[in-house]
């Protein structure tokens, strides 16, 4: 039992060190490592910049994707390597960002389902950067049951096999700033839910489309609402069959699921050091009995969540496939966010109010985990369905009964109070 | 990075898990919960030929020599079958101590016997009511006689030595006491888990033998204890396993409204926390494990962890795998009771949750105190 890299793991290391200390834009690592909870710390550059432009670089050297072929941009790396360079590139990981939905998520299904010609046109300047996509699922009528959905998608009547979408998705991540999307809509609203969708890929600048911010709960917008209208395409941008669109949508979110469970921050390193300078009438906020407590429970948590991503990297390391122990991270690293930052306020007494980076204790940084991590708790699968995964994939339960699962889609009700 | 166990630590796991599941079944246990013995003297000597007792024992000591990589993955397999036998004071515990302080003349003396389950050995620190420190030891040795009284002792009342903190002119010592000699009295204790006795030692001029280095009783009393809290660990992380999986199955069997119960969110998802729970003690067990195997400088730091984390999910295991038994589950005849009163006595051995939260934190704060680690 060991830490250590392989031989050959270390000279991909040591190879992926040199090239980042020779190539990373140094003069944005202050600010980046005041980054913090949805937040880069980027303030004297542009971040849609910045962020390609590393992107680039690292597409130009073969440092891109690297878990895509070299064919699509990618660099054919294992797993493994994919591992070791996340922790190389360290704080300049934070200009990934932006790429994240369209390298994770929509990259893998194009590279799934599209034609080689498609592929070999889309999929590079992904991979570069040079193109930001984004995943068009999620819809007022269907979250946590994304089939659903109801924005349709109808075969035109002239005979040109063009398809004309009208609907609404969203919780879309990053469709202000997409040039592409991948997107789910229902072509058959007589058969059963999830036989009648069918999925495409279109350019974010079509005729019909129309992105509204969201405004979150907590002041910020970082998702949008898309509007489609009359938005017209060619068959030639589906996606699987007409009716596979579940098929194909598993494929995103198998690769959802990989990209964001892995390495989520639970606040505790920041809490920890919270209290070891936070000075309180009777001393150090550390020094105190119920806070010891408190803490040594949120410590084992972020412990107990990065051993055992340990145990999945090691896992790769040995070329195998880890094991169902990482569906985990988000359901703990999410609750114990949330309830963490309330006691860091807490300990801030009526202080704790103040959401104020100038005035606020911490910089105000509990503040705003506190205002933003009930989406945690929600995005990417809510707590309530992950634990259906876990106990339905994991420990052998029976699934839940669906009483829509054989009624055509056009039957289903829409109000729980009709 | 391999962190993870190897192949063939893993099949040692699978041969104890074979061989408990022949000689140590929930009829043993219940054996030992129901009649007069205090442990299962033929499953102890089986243990003991196995090699099992000895893994982390060297050769030259009448061990196997293995090493704690191995001795974690047989704990797993005790605590999975909530094994009734004093394996933590005597392995865990006793013999830990005598590896890391005894002279040769003291390891040559009981290592073998402890090795082999010939004799059982404990660590008797407490004296009474209250966490144990420093300052609450009252017995004290004179002339190399040992007064005072300990309670409770773990397995004191089949223990043939005694590892007993007591002081000496104010300075705290760890000191060897033979329970077979003179000057002892044992009284056995009623406890929440009748399958791991508990016992009151009483010392009348009992004659008590230095381990270590006079004034550094608690210092080592730490260390051993630190050994333990990770061995510990893995018996809690296989016995949180073992509930989960009764829990599991019984959601699986038992129809209620026409359906499996296990088809129910209210009670997939309580299994589903379970296994979260039992998943996170697990990499924080592996986490201690790594320590105690390398000897690592953050050995203090990954033993509080792993402790804090397997005591969490052992009690939440057991206790939510009565909840799903629903009435069975509080029945004499389930054996969910066995584990919910392991998991609760396991949580106050070596120094209860409270206890151990504190150390953690006294721990992360040196660490991060300290220089730069290299």
């Amino acid at each position: 039992m060991n830490f250590d890299d392989t031989p050959e793991e270390a000279a991909f290391r040591a190879e992926a060190r040199a090239w980042i200390e020779a190539n990373a834009p140094k003069e944005l690592e202050a600010e980046l490592k005041r980054g913090g909870f949805g937040n880069n710390g980027l303030k004297s550059v542009d971040t849609i910049t910045a962020s390609k432009a590393w992107q680039k670089k690292k597409a130009e050297a073969g440092w891109a994707c690297l878990h895509w072929p070299k064919a699509y941009g990618g660099r054919g790396a294992t797993p493994i390597e994919r591992v070791i360079w996340g922790q190389e590139e360290g704080v300049y990981g934070a200009l990934s960002g932006l790429f994240i939905i369209g390298h994770g998520m929509c990259g893998p299904t194009v590279m799934a389902w599209a034609d080689e010609e498609t592929k070999t046109r889309l999929l590079p300047p992904l991979a570069s950067g040079e193109h930001i996509w984004c995943q068009l699922f999620s819809e007022p009528a269907g979250g946590s049951d994304l089939a659903g959905l109801r924005t349709a998608a109808v075969q035109a009547t002239d005979g040109s096999g063009d398809w004309i979408i009208n609907g609404q998705k969203i919780w879309t991540s990053g469709a202000q700033h997409s040039d592409y999307g991948i997107v789910i809509t229902r072509t058959d609203p007589t058969v059963a839910k999830h036989k009648g969708l069918t999925m495409f890929w279109l350019s974010m600048k079509t005729p019909g489309i129309e992105v509204r911010p969201i405004k979150q709960a907590n002041g910020q917008s970082g998702f949008n609402e898309v509007y489609f209208t009359d938005v017209r395409i060619p068959d030639s941008q589906r996606l699987g069959a007409v009716g596979q669109g579940w098929q194909v949508s598993l494929t995103t979110l198998m690769n959802e699921r990989l990209s964001i469970g892995s390495g989520m921050p639970t606040g505790f390193p920041e809490l920890f050091d919270f209290c070891m300078n936070l000075q309180t009438e009777d001393g150090l906020a550390i020094d105190d009995r119920s806070v010891r407590s408190r803490l040594a429970q949120y410590a084992v948590k972020a412990s107990g969540l990065k051993y055992t991503g340990m145990r999945a990297i090691s896992a790769l390391s040995k070329g195998e496939t880890p094991g169902p122990e990482n569906s985990i991270g988000k359901l703990v690293a999410g609750a114990t966010m949330q309830e963490l930052a309330m006691f860091a306020l807490d300990l801030q007494g009526q202080g704790g109010v103040v959401r104020d980076p100038e005035l606020s204790a911490a910089g105000a940084r509990f503040q705003e985990m506190l205002l933003r991590s009930p989406a945690t708790r929600v995005e990417g699968g809510t707590d309530e369905i992950l634990r259906n995964i876990i106990a339905e994939r994991v420990l052998g339960l029976p699934g839940d009964i669906r009483v829509d699962k054989d009624v055509p889609f056009k039957d289903i009700p829409t109000s729980g109070r009709a | 990075m391999n962190f993870d166990f190897s192949d063939d630590q893993k099949q040692l796991r699978d041969q104890a898990r074979r061989f408990l599941a022949d000689r140590c079944t929930p009829a043993a246990v219940r054996a030992i919960l129901e009649g007069p013995e205090s442990f299962d003297r033929e499953l102890w000597k089986g243990l003991g030929e196995m090699g099992f007792l000895g893994a982390a024992i060297p050769e030259a000591y009448g061990g196997v020599g293995l090493g704690h990589l191995e001795l974690c993955v047989i704990a797993e397999e005790l605590g999975r079958a909530i094994a009734p036998v004093p394996v933590a004071s005597s392995i865990y515990q006793a013999a830990e101590a005598l590896m890391i302080a005894g002279s040769e003349a003291q390891k040559q003396a009981w290592l073998p016997k402890l090795a082999s389950g010939e004799a059982i050995g404990t660590l008797a620190l407490g004296e009474g009511v209250g966490r144990v420190s420093e300052k609450s030891v009252r017995a004290t040795v004179s002339g190399g006689r040992l007064n005072g009284v300990k309670t409770p002792v773990a397995d004191g009342d089949v223990a043939d030595l005694a590892i007993v903190a007591a002081k000496d002119g104010g300075r705290l010592s760890l000191y060897l006491v033979d329970l077979n000699g003179p000057g002892v009295s044992r009284e056995t204790l009623t406890t929440i888990d009748p399958t791991r006795g508990q016992a009151t030692l009483t010392f009348s001029d009992a004659p008590a033998e230095l381990l270590g280095v006079a004034g550094d009783g608690w210092r080592l009393a730490a260390e051993v204890l630190d050994r333990a809290a990770i061995l510990i660990a893995f018996e809690q992380v296989g016995g949180a396993d073992r509930a989960l999986e009764m829990g599991r199955d019984y959601a699986l069997d038992r129809m209620a409204f026409g359906r499996p119960i296990g088809s129910f969110q209210a009670v997939k998802h309580m299994l589903a926390d379970m296994y979260v729970s039992a998943t996170l003690a697990r990499s924080n067990a592996y986490y201690g494990a790594w320590a105690l195997s390398t000897g690592a400088a953050e050995l203090p730091v990954a033993a509080a962890t792993a402790r804090v984390s397997a005591t969490e999910a052992f009690q939440h295991c057991s206790k939510n795998n009565i909840q799903v038994h629903g009435g069975m589950g509080f029945t004499w005849a389930f054996d969910c009771h066995l584990y919910y009163r392991r998991s609760n006595a396991l949580a106050l051995a070596i120094g209860s949750q409270s206890t151990w939260e504190d150390l953690l934190i006294d721990r992360l704060r040196q660490r991060n105190d300290a220089p730069a680690a290299a």
